[in-house]
């Protein structure tokens, strides 16, 4: 089989519960399942995880790397939407 | 037969299927054809010979006469071993071996099971233990039939011709010979008619998924249970053991 035909799959694993699933890196596989089975002897094998997400490369959609500046910049200056300007009341234990 | 004998030849037994059947699949690596594929393969081969060792010890253990798992592994004739038939034959392509992977795991998640519940509590948390990898294993190579019996038309032609050829070698599974009732009925061991249900289901689930036609139960090759072995075996004891018996007492 030409290696062409097999597709990229992202994986992401999360390493325990109540965390996320990480970006953890891609492997190929003929389809879905041989995909997720990748995943886990790739990238499990030393006990990294408790779950595993597997997608398609191609069915994510991406930020344009030309587009960075329009797309991220406008947000660099705009410090008034860190909530850093708010008096803490002292009687506030847990924030 | 006494207690810890049955106990001794059984886990000998056991430990003889897992590496002879992981040499056999570590005959895969850096030859697998795909990156990821070599992957699962390597680490599979590896839980297989994990277990084995897991096997010997316990075998050297009830026998008390001080063999390693290394003497077992490494330090015995051919007659010596006593492993199915089915675990020692060659393959000539990749679907050959997922065929030889599956007809075995297929029995031996089996038999790991039922030896969970078995009245010896090492042997049953070592079959506890390995058959969670072993269950994966099914899984795997049962998705590898269904992706080849299901794919091309060579590809389906060619693993049909896989099964049928390594077909002869399941009957040796369910023959229940003295040991193997000797662990039945003295340590609550596999029973294996009730096994031989479970695998035809399985099988034959797998088998119709991935389109292929079961074989037809024809003449049965046995002997490897009591050390009988297919001309395959002294080849592949010669390399398993060459380091050993090459350099005696090697260690690293």
């Amino acid at each position: 089989m030409d290696r062409n035909e097999w597709p990229l799959y992202e994986v992401f694993i999360r390493s325990k519960s109540g965390l996320s699933h990480r970006h953890a890196g891609s492997v190929h596989a003929a389809d879905d399942e041989m995909a997720l089975s990748n995943a886990r002897d790739t990238y499990t094998r030393r006990n990294e995880g408790v779950s595993i997400w597997v997608v398609r490369s191609d069915r994510i959609i991406a930020s344009d790397p030309d587009e960075t500046a329009a797309f991220f910049d406008p947000a660099k200056d705009k410090i008034y939407r860190h909530p850093t300007f708010y008096e803490i009341p002292d009687e506030v234990e847990n924030l | 037969m006494t207690d810890r004998s049955i106990l001794t030849a059984y886990a000998t037994r056991l430990g003889d299927n897992a590496l002879v059947l992981g040499q056999r699949m570590i005959e895969f690596v850096a030859a697998s054809p795909e990156l990821e594929e070599e992957l699962a393969n390597a680490n599979f081969a590896l839980d297989y010979i994990g277990q084995a060792r897991m096997f010997y010890t316990c075998a050297g253990e009830s026998e008390g006469k001080g063999r390693s798992e290394d003497d077992f592994a490494f330090l015995r004739p051919e007659h010596e071993y006593r492993n199915l038939l089915l675990v020692e034959q060659p393959h000539s392509h990749f679907g050959d071996a997922i065929v030889r992977q599956f007809l075995f795991d297929a029995f031996y998640a089996h038999q790991l099971d039922a030896l969970a519940h078995c009245a010896d509590e090492g042997l049953a948390e070592i079959a506890a233990r390995a058959v969670k990898e072993v269950r994966y294993h099914l899984r795997h190579s049962s998705q590898w039939l269904v992706r080849l019996g299901d794919g091309t038309a060579e590809s389906h032609e060619r693993v049909q011709r896989s099964l049928d050829d390594l077909w002869r070698f399941t009957g040796e599974m369910f023959d229940e010979d003295e040991l193997d009732t000797a662990m039945r009925k003295d340590h609550n061991g596999p029973c294996l008619v009730f096994i031989e249900a479970e695998w035809r289901d399985t099988v034959s689930r797998v088998i119709d998924e991935a389109t292929l036609s079961l074989p037809e139960d024809g003449w049965m090759a046995s002997g490897g249970k009591q050390g009988r072995h297919s001309e395959h075996m002294g080849f592949l004891l010669a390399e398993l053991q060459y380091l050993q018996r090459t350099y005696p007492g090697a260690s690293w």
